[in-house]
């Protein structure tokens, strides 16, 4: 089976001169399609970094970076966008919602962007999504309205939302509770299980990493295990 | 495109305090666009018809001949030139039914006119005497509108005189009066109307008689002495007067040989005008960049969520341009509405009284009003639109 995503001799250097910080230092990571894997490591180990690289947020010092095939180093911003909104989705720590809109409107944003417009399809499959999230009560809700983990449910729905084969997770539990972030991950194995979208969870939580069938240890910048 | 502006609505209504605000800042600006327009444009209606109104666009007048000076077999005999001898257009009358007939042209008088003095008992006055061809009373000026006594309506043996000249003489409507001509006929006539135009000359030097009666008081049975010519659009005259030129022979001035200090002043007060509402624009222009601006600002991390989830980067340009698009769009309406009711219960120049500024409600340039105020809130939202769509999403979202 070819790799979703490979990445070889990765490097991410902040700043120049004496005050520049080398914070990934050839790391290499293959994941593969249908793989649901924590990301874990201290503080300052370089898994944000590698999460935004890996989410076309942000370009490499040097190294390769290769998603279905594609060499995203070398892609413009404007690839790098297109790429990010037809492949990849995003759940942050904050949820990150747009606070003017409602759960709906949220989750079908993505689709939005690339359609140009809310058509019936997204609407149906939003809807679908926040059922599926245990939401269906609160799809026309304000986020403003929702709770944390109402929240956090809404943010992983709008990351699936245009069936991405990627799904990048930044401490997506770590500012839920315990039964709110059991149920986000209890949430997120059922999606890894029933579509085969592949997850990467950042996290620093031993216990929510043990919900993932693989574990990825991060130190100093590079892949220790 | 479609989501673009639901989004840009989206973000107007989440603060609609906010947005009201920045609508009704908007609204003033238009407002006093609107205010200066209405204003500058009434106050050259009403300079214009209070001068140029009341007088010829064009006048044809003869040239004056000089008389041969050496009389042909009299080496040493020179002859003077008369002060009474009137120079006329004898072949005029011809070509009064061809100007009539010119585009723009909307009224045509064929005039004698001359100096005299009028008596009345031991009360001697000088007076300048215009002959017009009854009917045409107020085709030049509008003497039907300036009458206070009696008609406008010139008769054979009636004369109109001004109020002030009236009250000099102490003539009455009806009663009798000596006109006598520089070319020393008289003639007695009825005082068959008084008008006061305001302009002291007028209203104190001028007796207006009818073409007939004219005709005899300066001895000319044929001809006359000038053809004065009003236009639909005053401005139209330097265009016009060539034309006549060319079609007649005869010598037809525009009013703005004569007019240019008016002309200036009038293009004084317009550039005035224009810079007035240049600046009420900029300042539309600048309220809805600062506004624009803090919003981007404030919205900082919503813009990297967007550009996180596939936004690119002319969308979010697209969105905040739209939003100052709407914020021109909507400020410059309800502005353009305030404007033309805060202009209706002014009289408008034709009714002006004195004290009341002479707002014209028709020259308020509303639809004009709305597209600049559209184009530049548009222009405004550049900056800050560019500026948001370069927003770093990792920075933005605090990764």
């Amino acid at each position: 089976m070819s790799a979703l995503v490979e990445v070889t001799d990765l490097v991410k250097t902040f700043g120049t001169g004496e005050a520049a910080t080398r914070v990934l230092r050839g790391l290499n990571l293959t994941l593969q399609p249908g793989e649901l894997a924590a990301l874990l490591g201290p503080s300052g180990s370089g898994k944000s970094t590698l999460l935004t690289i890996l989410g076309t947020l942000m370009q490499p010092t040097s190294g390769g970076h290769q998603m279905l095939g594609v060499d995203l180093t070398s892609a413009s911003d404007h690839e790098c966008t297109q790429f990010r909104n037809l492949h990849i989705g995003f759940v942050f720590q904050f949820h990150n919602l747009l606070p003017d809109f409602t759960a709906l409107e949220n989750v079908m944003f993505p689709n939005a962007i690339r359609e140009g417009r809310e058509t019936a399809e997204a609407r149906m499959r939003g809807a679908d999504l926040l059922t599926r999230m245990g939401l269906a009560d609160r799809i026309t809700f304000p986020t403003s309205h929702l709770s944390g983990g109402q929240k956090q449910r809404v943010a992983v729905a709008r990351a699936l939302m245009n069936k991405p084969e990627l799904v990048l997770a930044d401490e997506p539990t770590g500012n839920l509770d315990r039964a709110s972030a059991l149920q986000v991950m209890d949430l997120i194995g059922q999606i890894n299980r029933d579509e085969g979208t592949t997850f990467l969870i950042s996290t620093h939580d031993e216990k929510i990493a043990s919900l993932c069938r693989r574990q990825i240890m991060v130190a100093d910048g590079q892949v220790t295990g | 495109m479609l989501y673009a502006l639901k989004i840009s609505w989206r973000y107007l209504t989440a603060s609609k305090a906010q947005t009201a605000l920045l609508i009704f800042g908007v609204a003033i600006g238009v407002f006093i666009f609107i205010f200066m327009s209405a204003l500058i444009g009434g106050l050259a209606e009403l300079i214009l018809s209070r001068t140029a109104g009341d007088m010829a666009h064009i006048t044809i007048q003869a040239e004056a001949v000089d008389p041969v000076q050496l009389l042909p077999g009299t080496p040493l005999l020179v002859q003077q030139k008369s002060s009474k001898a009137a120079i006329t257009l004898p072949t005029a009358a011809s070509f009064v039914p061809l100007i009539e007939a010119l585009p723009g042209v909307t009224a045509v008088s064929d005039e004698i006119n001359g100096s005299g003095v009028l008596t009345r008992g031991s009360q001697v006055t000088q007076v300048s005497i215009n002959g017009l061809e009854p009917g045409k009373e107020s085709a030049i000026t509008r003497l039907d509108t300036y009458i206070t006594e009696g008609t406008a309506r010139l008769g054979a043996g009636g004369v109109l005189i001004g109020q002030r000249l009236a009250s000099d003489t102490n003539l009455l409507l009806g009663q009798s009066v000596r006109l006598k001509s520089s070319n020393g006929i008289e003639a007695v006539l009825t005082v068959t109307g008084i008008y006061k135009i305001g302009q002291g000359g007028m209203d104190r030097r001028t007796a207006y008689v009818s073409l007939s009666t004219a005709r005899t008081l300066f001895a000319m049975p044929q001809g006359v002495t000038r053809i004065e010519i009003k236009l639909a659009n005053l401005y139209d005259a330097d265009t016009i007067a060539p034309k006549i030129r060319a079609m007649t022979g005869l010598d037809a001035v525009s009013w703005t040989v004569d007019g240019a200090q008016l002309l200036q002043a009038l293009s004084a007060q317009a550039q005035t005008g224009l810079f007035l509402k240049s600046f009420a624009l900029l300042t539309i222009v600048i309220g809805v960049a600062s506004a624009l601006l803090l919003s981007t600002y404030r919205r900082r991390p919503e813009i990297g969520i967007m550009r996180a989830m596939g936004a690119s980067q002319g969308f979010v340009v697209a969105v905040f341009v739209m939003q100052g698009a709407l914020v021109g769009l909507m400020g410059g309406t309800v502005g353009a509405i305030i404007g033309y009711l805060a202009l209706l219960p002014f009289p408008g120049p034709s009714h002006f009284t004195s004290g009341v500024l002479p707002m014209d409600i028709n020259q308020g340039s509303y639809g004009l009003a709305i597209l600049l105020t559209f184009i530049g809130a548009i222009l405004a939202s550049i900056w800050p639109a560019r500026s948001a769509a370069r927003v770093d999403p990792v920075e933005a979202i605090g990764q």
